[in-house]
C-alpha cells in the first residue's frame, strides 16, 4: 500500500510538472514532448486505479495518434521563437479567465457530488460487478447496452467532423497526372517483357 | 527490526529480484538473437544473390555480428553542433527501450509470461504506436533535412498502417473473447488463425513490414533518395541503438504474427508426438520461419514508391479488414460460436 501510494504521487507529481513545462517551454516542440510525458503518466494512474483498459486507449490514441500529429504540424511550422514570446503578456489575461472558468467548473460538479446524496446515485451503476470480469467487458457491457443510443450518436458527430475536414482540405488539382492502377494491372507481360531461361550460377 | 526486514524482504525485495532475474532472462537471449538476425540476414540475401555472405570472423564467420558490435562500440559518438542535444541522443534510447519493453507480455509458453496482463494485445498495439516518436524525434533533432524527410515519411507510413494493425486485432480478439495473449493462443488449441483468418495473415504480415520500416516499405532510410533517412547523423552506439531496436521490432512482430496466427507455443496438428518438444522452441521456431519471410522479401521486391504505399494501407487494406471484421462478427454471431 505505501509503494502505491509513492507511486502515485511520482506519476501525479511528473504529469504537474510535464503540464507546466508544456506551457513554460521555449521550443514548441518541446512542448509537445512534454505533453506525451503528461499523457503516460495519467496512463500510469488510470492503472494504479485498475483502469488499465483505459490506460492503453490512452497511450494508443493520444499519444500513438494525436500528439504525432501535434508534433508534425509544430515540426512543419516556420515559428520566429521570440516573436512568440512578446505577446505573452497580452494574451496572459484571456488565458487565465478561460482557466479559471474551467477550473471553477470543476470545482462546482467535485462539490455539487459531495454535498449532494442524491448525485451518486443517478450514477449508472457498473452493470457487472468488477469481480467478476474484467474492466474491459464492463465498459463494454455499460457502452453497448446502457448508452448504445450516445454512443452511436458520438460516433456520428465523429463523422460529420472528418467529412467536413475532408471537404475543407480537399483541392481538386489539375494537371496533376495519377497512375491508374487498374490499368497498370492490366498490361500485359507479353507486350512488355522478354522471359529467358538462366542457369543456376552460369548468368546470362 | 528483524521481522520488519523480513517482512519488507518478503513483500517488495524478494519479488523485485525476481522480477529482475526474468527480465534478465528475456533480455540476454533478445540480444543474442538480434545479433544473429543481422548474421542471418546478411547469409540469407547472400544466398539468394549468390554470394558466400560474412565468412571471415569466426567460423562460417559466425563472429561477425560481435565483431560488428566492437566496431560500432569503439567509434566516436558524433554529436551535430546544430542538433537538439538532448532530444538527439533520446531518440535511439527510446527506440531500443520500446523494443524491449514490448516483450514483457509475449507469452513464451502456458504461464511462462513475465507480465500475464489483461489487456496484453492492447499493451503490444501501444507500445508498437509509439515506436515512431525515436524516428521522428532523430528526424528533427538532428537538424538535417534528410534526416527530417525520413522522420516525416515514417511518422506517415507507421499511423497509416497501424490503423489496419487495428482492425487485424479486433478480429482476431472476436473470435477469442479475451484481449489476454495467453488466451489468444489456448483459443488455437483446435485450429491456428492462420486457416480461419487466411487473408488477414497476409495483411497483418504486410503491415509489420510497413510497420518495422523493413524493405520493401523501407522508405524512411531510402539510401538513394534520403542517403540513409532518420539515422544519416548518427554514429557510433546511438546507431547501434537504433539498429538494435529496429531488428527487436523485426523479432517482436514475428512473435505477435506467431502468436496471433500460428498458435504461439502450440505444435502443430496437435499430436502427442509433436507435443513432446517444449513449446518455447516451437515458439522459437515459429518466430524465425516468419523472420526467414521478413529477409526472402528484402531480397525479393524492390522499394514501395510512397503513393503506391499510402494508397496500399488507405485505400486496399483498411477497407478491406474493416469489411472481414464485419464479416467475422456475422459469421461467429449466425453460427453461434462466439465466445461465451
Amino acid at each position: 500500500m505505501i509503494i502505491q501510494g509513492l507511486v502515485f504521487y511520482l506519476f501525479a507529481a511528473l504529469a504537474i510538472a510535464g503540464g507546466v513545462l508544456v506551457i513554460s517551454a521555449k521550443n514548441p516542440v518541446h512542448s509537445v514532448l512534454w505533453l506525451i510525458v503528461v499523457f503516460f503518466n495519467a496512463a500510469g494512474l488510470f492503472l494504479l486505479q485498475g483502469a488499465e483498459f483505459l490506460a492503453m486507449v490512452l497511450v494508443v490514441v493520444y499519444v500513438g495518434a494525436v500528439a504525432v500529429l501535434f508534433l508534425f504540424v509544430v515540426m512543419m511550422l516556420d515559428i520566429n521563437f521570440v516573436q512568440l514570446r512578446q505577446g505573452f503578456l497580452h494574451y496572459l489575461p484571456s488565458g487565465a479567465l478561460v482557466g479559471i472558468v474551467l477550473l471553477v467548473e470543476l470545482a462546482v460538479v467535485l462539490v455539487g457530488w459531495a454535498v449532494s446524496g442524491e448525485a451518486p446515485k443517478s450514477l449508472a451503476a457498473p452493470a457487472p460487478e468488477l469481480a467478476k470480469m474484467t474492466n474491459t467487458e464492463a465498459l463494454g457491457h455499460i457502452l453497448y447496452t446502457q448508452y448504445l443510443y450516445l454512443f452511436q450518436a458520438s460516433g456520428v458527430v465523429l463523422l460529420i467532423a472528418m467529412i467536413g475536414s475532408i471537404l475543407l482540405t480537399l483541392r481538386h488539382r489539375p494537371g496533376t497526372r495519377h497512375q491508374n492502377i487498374s490499368r497498370q494491372v492490366d498490361r500485359h507481360p507479353k507486350d512488355t517483357l522478354e522471359i529467358r531461361k538462366v542457369p543456376s550460377g552460369g548468368g546470362i | 527490526m528483524a521481522s520488519l526486514f523480513l517482512e519488507l524482504w518478503q513483500a517488495y525485495l524478494w519479488p523485485l529480484i525476481l522480477i529482475i532475474l526474468k527480465i534478465v532472462a528475456i533480455v540476454v537471449p533478445l540480444l543474442v538473437a538480434v545479433a544473429y538476425l543481422t548474421y542471418a540476414e546478411r547469409k540469407v540475401i547472400a544466398a539468394m544473390q549468390m554470394r558466400k555472405g560474412p565468412n571471415v570472423v569466426g567460423p562460417f564467420g559466425l563472429l561477425q555480428p560481435i565483431a560488428d558490435g566492437f566496431k560500432l562500440f569503439l567509434k566516436e559518438t558524433i554529436l551535430p553542433t546544430a542538433s537538439n542535444k538532448v532530444v538527439y541522443l533520446i531518440a535511439p534510447m527510446l527506440t531500443f527501450f520500446l523494443a524491449l519493453v514490448a516483450w514483457a507480455v509475449i507469452p513464451f509458453d502456458e504461464g511462462i509470461v513475465l507480465a500475464d496482463i489483461n489487456v496484453g494485445v492492447l499493451y503490444l498495439f501501444a507500445i508498437s504506436s509509439l515506436g515512431v516518436y525515436g524516428i521522428i524525434m532523430a528526424g528533427w533533432a538532428s537538424n538535417s533535412k534528410y534526416a527530417f524527410l525520413g522522420g516525416l515519411r515514417s511518422a506517415a507510413q507507421m499511423v497509416s498502417y497501424e490503423v489496419s494493425i487495428g482492425f487485424v486485432l479486433i478480429s482476431i480478439l472476436l473470435t477469442v473473447g479475451s484481449l489476454n495473449l495467453s488466451d489468444v493462443v489456448m483459443a488455437q488449441k483446435k485450429m491456428w488463425f492462420i486457416l480461419p483468418h487466411l487473408p488477414l495473415f497476409f495483411i497483418f504480415l504486410i503491415s509489420g513490414l510497413a510497420e518495422t520500416n523493413r524493405s520493401p516499405f523501407d522508405l524512411p532510410e531510402a539510401e538513394a533518395e534520403l542517403v540513409a533517412g532518420y539515422n544519416v547523423e548518427y554514429s557510433a552506439m546511438p546507431f547501434a541503438l537504433f539498429f538494435l531496436g529496429e531488428y527487436a521490432n523485426m523479432i517482436l512482430m514475428s512473435a505477435m504474427t506467431s502468436i496471433l496466427f500460428l498458435g504461439g507455443w502450440l505444435p502443430p496438428f496437435n499430436l502427442a508426438m509433436l507435443a513432446w518438444i517444449p513449446g518455447p522452441i516451437w515458439f522459437a521456431l515459429k518466430i524465425a520461419f516468419v523472420l526467414f519471410i521478413f529477409l526472402w522479401v528484402r531480397a525479393t521486391f524492390p522499394r514501395y514508391r510512397y503513393d503506391q504505399l499510402m494508397r496500399l494501407g488507405w485505400k486496399v487494406f483498411l477497407p478491406f479488414s474493416l469489411a472481414w471484421l464485419v464479416i467475422t462478427a456475422g459469421v461467429l454471431q449466425f453460427t453461434g460460436l462466439v465466445p461465451k
